[in-house]
């Protein structure tokens, strides 16, 4: 969209006046590193333990060889994903970040996402250009979804434990997420729950959007998901 | 002019407040504050204080935002604790942020060079002079939010009835001009003699929380 076309008509004699440009990223950090090219940014976001924090230990650790990562985590405690990314030696702690949330986790990635917006600046201002930053939410409910101003692309991650019927009941991370993961799978003959009907439930909600199953034990490099970044780039 | 005030001190306005404190949450941790009453006092304490200080910077900025490095320099010699100051330049990048898309202009551009963020009091007054507010306005934006940032953790960490705590912050309306009429006059002067009340048991307390391995607030 061209600037003179955003929607009112200006007189021959009106002030003149600018509007800021409706294509351009407003946060870009990147427009000053003159790289002109920024990191792809991927949300992940889902309910309090779904395994949001294993599968991006899992990517990290699947694609650190070949890609420039940094990671910013939203937990309700600060430290404590950042540490557990840390103790597991998937990333070195300059690559990771914690933010603050004040008991408000989704405020963090939807309403007011100044903080993470700082993050990834100071992240690309100490690293300098990276290829892909994962963005994890703190553990919220289903109704918890990024921003586009902060994420180019979002993950929902559900688990078979939270029960078979989460596909079903939908929300905005179930139904509009780019990619829907639903994780542990090799527990569902444990809690009853039917991967048909997540399946089926899940292509009624997404339309055309991806779903994936994962089992981080049967599979510990999460590798359709990190297919799915890897067709991002 | 009255809308472009609201806005600013819209506690929605999406310039990072929502995970700061302003000290509370140490306090509450601490058992300093626990139900109405001691929010209460703790309120009035930091508006006098800190509060009185941010709301004079606040009005000194947006009388003269091309003054903004010195008035910066200012409050940064009236913030002993490296937590707040760091704490307060965060807030003041995360406003700046906002307001690049929101107001921009020559002295909000301006802002944005200073990576590490201008001083929360300092960028807010830049701020409200690119929205068209006056320095008195600026000043009572700064002395309410002094309130009602700490009033809205003490909801979130406390469970108080959010009715009672509004109902508390109402009642401090009468302070929250005073302050805000105080710190503009403070602000017709020259920056050097801006006010510089303090707060030593926040500066303390915030170096303390800085230092959790567990906390839900930044600052």
């Amino acid at each position: 969209m061209h600037p003179d076309d955003h929607g009112h008509e200006h007189g021959p004699d009106e002030t003149p006046h600018t509007h800021p440009h409706p294509d351009v990223d407003p946060h870009a950090p990147l427009a000053e590193s003159g790289t002109g090219q920024r990191a792809v940014r991927i949300g992940i976001g889902g309910p309090v333990g779904s395994g949001k924090t294993a599968l991006v230990a899992a990517l990290c650790r699947a694609m650190a060889d070949d890609l420039r990562l940094a990671v910013v985590t939203n937990d309700i405690y600060t430290t404590e994903d950042a540490d557990f990314l840390l103790r597991n030696g998937v990333l070195p702690a300059e690559r990771i970040r914690a933010v603050e949330t004040g008991c408000c986790p989704h405020t963090a990635i939807r309403d007011d996402i100044s903080a993470n917006l700082d993050a990834i600046e100071e992240l690309e201002d100490s690293l300098g250009p990276l290829d892909v930053i994962l963005v994890e939410s703190g553990g919220d409910n289903l109704t918890a979804t990024f921003s586009k101003g902060l994420i180019d692309k979002q993950i929902f991650v559900v688990d078979v434990a939270g029960g078979d019927k989460v596909p079903r009941k939908g929300g905005p991370g179930v139904t509009a997420a780019d990619l829907l993961v639903i994780n542990k799978t090799d527990l569902a003959p444990l809690v009853g729950a039917d991967l048909a009907v997540m399946d089926r439930d899940a292509t009624a909600r997404r339309g055309a959007l991806p779903t994936v199953f994962l089992s981080l034990v049967e599979d510990p490099s999460a590798k359709p998901v990190q297919e799915w970044i890897r067709g991002l780039m | 002019m009255k809308a472009q005030l609201l806005i600013l001190a819209d506690g929605r306005f999406p310039s990072g407040g929502h995970a700061h404190s302003g000290g509370l949450e140490a306090a509450v941790v601490r058992k300093r504050v626990s139900d109405l009453d001691s929010l209460r006092r703790f309120l009035i304490g930091r508006l006098y204080t800190s509060g009185l200080v941010g709301a004079a910077f606040a009005a000194a900025a947006c009388a003269d935002p091309g003054s903004m490095d010195g008035i910066d320099e200012e409050l940064d010699a009236r913030t002993p604790s490296p937590a707040l100051r760091l704490a307060s330049r965060r807030q003041g990048r995360s406003l700046w942020r906002a307001a690049a898309v929101v107001w921009p202009g020559p002295h909000v551009t301006k802002a944005g060079a200073v990576r590490k963020g201008l001083h929360q009091p300092v960028a807010l007054g830049v701020v409200a002079e690119a929205a068209g507010c006056t320095p008195g306005e600026s000043a009572a934006i700064s002395a309410y939010h002094a309130v009602s940032g700490p009033a809205s953790a003490a909801v979130r960490l406390l469970g108080l009835d959010p009715y009672q705590v509004h109902g508390l912050i109402a009642a401090l309306g009468d302070d929250i001009d005073r302050v805000a009429q105080a710190a503009t006059e403070a602000a017709r002067g020259p920056a050097a003699d801006l006010p510089a009340a303090s707060s030593p048991l926040l500066d303390v307390s915030a170096e303390d929380h800085a230092a959790w391995e567990v906390r839900l607030f930044a600052s």
